[in-house]
């Protein structure tokens, strides 16, 4: 069999047993579906409750494609800050630090006491999201080849063509890597704060249905809703990878198939 | 080969010393005709990549002075590694030093052409970087760095990480280069076999702290080939300048 049709039939074929096993557990076992619903009722109720679920899945696709945006922007912005001056990098980089290391579990709740909700979880997917950008697009953009630097200073560079024409271009691998793991976790950022909003009751995102949902026992929509996320999350992920290479793919190692 | 030449850049007892307090040059002369084909020899650590980096501008001499009789023109630099921007083809690679002076666009459009056609890349002007060979990407510096036309070019060892076959080959495309063009070229190599075959004149420099231990003029005339290559006369100058270089470095390896 080709390296293909095993690395998409293999996951497939791993899922199909684990389906079939749940089923059985739950068949054999007679377990109601409040303790475990099989397959079989999870994905009805996926397609009974789709119209709720669907919008839900919406709310929080919007707050995790705007959190990344802005994450995006303030990752890559700050960097090119950092970059141009060591006075603000060497005055803001730890409290940047210090925002990424603060779970945002625990600042969820203070954020929801300040801002109005839908702006409190977008802050919370930003704020998780942004770090990564940050934190990799500095390290691209100190890490231009010397030579490089020293040839655009033998044609005398402005500082923008510097950034623009060698700094930015150069740091666009690292760029990107960040990126891809920003869109997941703007993901994570934005389920967190629903959650923890979910008890004020306002919220309307997923993981908000999984939090009521939990409280009503009403198990297999729990479990439809954790599996749309989880393609949310699937979806993201590709679609940013697939972002990368189409950016990357004429010249850098990363892009490359390797010939042997 | 036209003797009584102007000076293009003459160093007066240039010394650097680095932060780290590593003198790497001390009293450094070098005067260098327009036309002229000097080499720079010596083991690594010398300080002639440091000697050429301060000629280029990339460097400032702690002591001593630079100066130019004629004015500072644009120099051309080729690095030891190509040196290339991975993210741009060939054409935008050749182009850079136009595209950062802000020049026209179908002008330096035939500029690129005709630097790429002397390096003969003519055909590779679409090809990304990463898509040619080690000797192909030095052709692509080299024509970066004569695409803005300087009367002055320095090379950093440019041929000291390719084969022998592409270095030779290379080194007859830069004679015929330089033939043809009728630059000046202060060329930074540890190859005795190298600096011999390429130079009218070789200056033997002592490391630590850099500074001239003597220059040795070699007359054969231009164009060489592998006839000079093979040639008795080329083996004797080799022994020579060799002699001067266990001369320069005190003895010890």
């Amino acid at each position: 069999m080709s390296e293909r049709t095993l690395r998409v039939g293999l996951p497939i074929l791993v899922l199909a047993l684990v389906v079939l096993a749940w089923h059985l557990v739950v068949h054999v076992f007679a377990i109601p579906p409040y303790v475990l619903p099989g397959p079989g009722l999870v994905l009805a109720t996926l397609i009974g409750d789709g119209a709720l679920l669907w919008q839900s899945l919406l709310v929080t696709l919007a707050t995790t494609f705007e959190g990344f945006i802005l994450a995006a922007i303030g990752g890559i912005g700050l960097a090119i800050l950092f970059s141009q001056s060591r006075v603000v990098e060497y005055s803001l980089y730890p409290y940047a630090v210090i925002l990424q290391v603060t779970p945002v579990v625990a600042i969820a709740p203070l954020l929801l006491v300040y801002l109005p909700q839908p702006l409190a979880v977008l802050a919370c997917a930003w704020i998780v999201a942004f770090f990564p950008v940050l934190a990799n697009t500095t390290l691209g953009l100190a890490s231009v080849d010397h030579n490089l630097i020293a040839l655009f200073e033998l044609y005398k560079a402005s500082r923008w063509q510097l950034l623009w024409n060698l700094k930015l271009p150069s740091a666009l691998p690292q760029m990107l890597a960040g990126l891809r793991i920003a869109g997941g976790l703007s993901l994570i950022g934005a389920v967190v704060a629903e959650i923890a909003a979910g008890s004020a009751g306002a919220g309307s995102g997923l993981a908000y249905r999984i939090a009521e949902s939990g409280y009503r026992l009403n198990i297999p929509r729990m479990f439809a809703a954790l599996l749309l996320l989880s393609l949310a999350g699937v979806a993201v992920f590709f679609l940013l990878s697939a972002l990368s290479h189409l950016v990357l793919r004429r010249w850098h190692e990363s892009a490359l198939k390797r010939e042997r | 080969m036209n003797p009584p030449a102007s000076e293009i850049v003459s160093l007066r007892s240039v010394g650097k010393t680095f932060d780290s307090g590593t003198v790497a040059l001390g009293g450094f002369d070098l005067a260098v005709r327009a036309g002229e084909f000097v080499s720079l020899l010596g083991p690594s650590g010398c300080g002639k990549s440091t000697a050429l980096r301060i000629i280029a501008g990339l460097s400032a001499p702690t002591k001593g002075a630079v100066q130019w009789p004629e004015g500072a023109g644009q120099t051309g630099f080729v690095f030891q590694e190509p040196t290339l921007m991975p993210w741009a083809d060939v054409a935008a690679n050749v182009r850079l030093p136009l595209t950062l002076a802000r020049s026209d666009g179908a002008q330096a459009s035939a500029a690129v052409a005709q630097a790429l056609q002397r390096v003969g890349l003519g055909e590779f002007a679409t090809a990304f970087p990463r898509e040619l060979s080690g000797g192909m990407k030095m052709r692509a510096s080299i024509a970066r760095a004569l695409v803005t036309e300087p009367q002055l070019l320095l090379m950093d060892e440019p041929f000291a990480a390719l084969d022998e076959i592409t270095r030779f080959k290379l080194n007859n495309d830069l004679l015929a280069l330089w033939q043809a063009l009728r630059r000046t070229v202060i060329f930074v190599t540890h190859s005795v076999f190298e600096s011999v075959y390429l130079s009218q004149r070789i200056v033997v420099m002592t490391p630590r702290p850099g500074r001239v231990f003597t220059e040795v003029a070699i007359p054969a005339s231009y164009p060489r080939d592998e006839r000079f290559r093979t040639s008795a006369e080329y083996a004797g100058y080799c022994r020579t300048v060799s002699e001067a270089l266990g001369r320069a470095m005190g003895g010890a390896s």
